[in-house]
């Protein structure tokens, strides 16, 4: 991927989580601590910073660099998870990847925040969205299709009871509202196609 | 020091700096110990490179124990030591301990000489099989 390219998938990203950073921080004043906003606009505003100098890494590079900055500047549980998943990414990505060589990547990726967060689909958790967007790539789907499984997929966490993190405190009280951690993660998904199609 | 080191990593800094106050009182400083809690922006939560740098301030060749309060404390704990990366990673073990007890109870253990896998047994006691 050209340096161009990747800095754009930044700028799609950092763009989406701070236009939506007041949604995200509603969503988890709902049922987590109300920080999930502000900090993922942190995290992604410290990724942009350094933008140049990422894409000018190669690929698996970059999106490790992206991860750790995420890890160190993000907070609360969703750094080490959302920069697990980046981190995770640029091990297993080859430096030109096809859809193939994506998919792959992105399911271990998924094994990786699941392990780091101790949990599993159906938990109300990012992976809930993650998983359909993996299940999506390996059947061929189009980056339309695969963005609106990621949305539906996201929406589709309301009814579930939280199993982890903070909300899991709540129990059956936690049913009813969207996880902001899906939601971050169906945004990026969507930031990402958007910013791939174009080109 | 060649005792095992004690990280204490709590959501708030006062937890955090109380429970090391309660293990300097009651086990003195026979034992390397550093604590962290907030999330480096003033509110409430842990910091990987806070917990890092926490480690690194513990740190012993005979390991370090980290006790943690809830969830958000543990993941943040794991990742620090995932990116302080091997050899080190292998002597810092995350404890499943309460945060107080499990910090005096290591503590104590490592003031007498234990090994790391006999102070992280000694915090995992405190918590129900």
């Amino acid at each position: 991927m050209a340096a161009a390219d990747f800095s754009r998938l930044i700028t799609a990203a950092a763009d989406t989580i701070a236009a939506h950073a007041e949604e995200l921080t509603a969503l988890d004043q709902a049922i987590g601590d109300g920080d999930h906003g502000l900090n993922m606009k942190r995290g992604f505003e410290a990724v942009r910073a350094e933008a140049d100098a990422f894409s000018a890494k190669p690929l698996p590079e970059a999106l490790k660099a992206v991860g750790t900055k995420l890890v160190m500047t993000v907070g609360g549980a969703s750094g080490p998870l959302f920069g697990t998943l980046f981190m995770a990414l640029g091990k297993d990505l080859p430096a030109a990847p096809d859809r193939n060589g994506l998919a792959a990547a992105l399911g271990k990726a998924i094994e990786a925040v699941a392990a780091r967060g101790k949990s599993q689909v159906g938990q109300k958790t990012m992976l809930d969205v993650l998983q359909p967007v993996y299940e999506a790539l390996t059947q061929g789907k189009t980056a339309t299709e695969i963005v609106d499984a990621a949305d539906k997929a996201a929406e589709a966490t309301v009814p579930m009871k939280a199993l982890r993190g903070r909300a899991s405190f709540l129990a059956e009280r936690s049913i009813g509202h969207m996880d902001a951690g899906a939601r971050s993660t169906a945004l990026l998904v969507r930031a990402v196609a958007e910013a791939i199609e174009d080109h | 020091m060649s005792n095992v080191g004690i990280v204490i990593v709590s959501h708030s800094p006062l937890v955090a700096e109380g429970t090391a106050d309660m293990v300097r009182q009651m086990v003195g400083d026979e034992v390397p110990l550093a604590w962290c809690g907030g999330n480096g922006h003033g509110g409430l939560g842990t910091s990987v490179e806070a917990i890092m740098d926490a480690i690194d301030k513990a740190w012993s060749e005979a390991g370090v124990a980290i006790l943690v309060d809830l969830g958000g404390a543990e993941t943040n704990s794991e990742m620090a030591v995932e990116m302080i990366g091997e050899p080190r990673s292998h002597r810092i073990v995350v404890c499943n301990a309460p945060i107080v007890e499990g910090a005096v109870m290591a503590a104590t253990e490592s003031s007498g000489g234990a090994s790391l896998k006999e102070v992280v047994a000694t915090a995992h006691e405190l918590s129900p099989a």
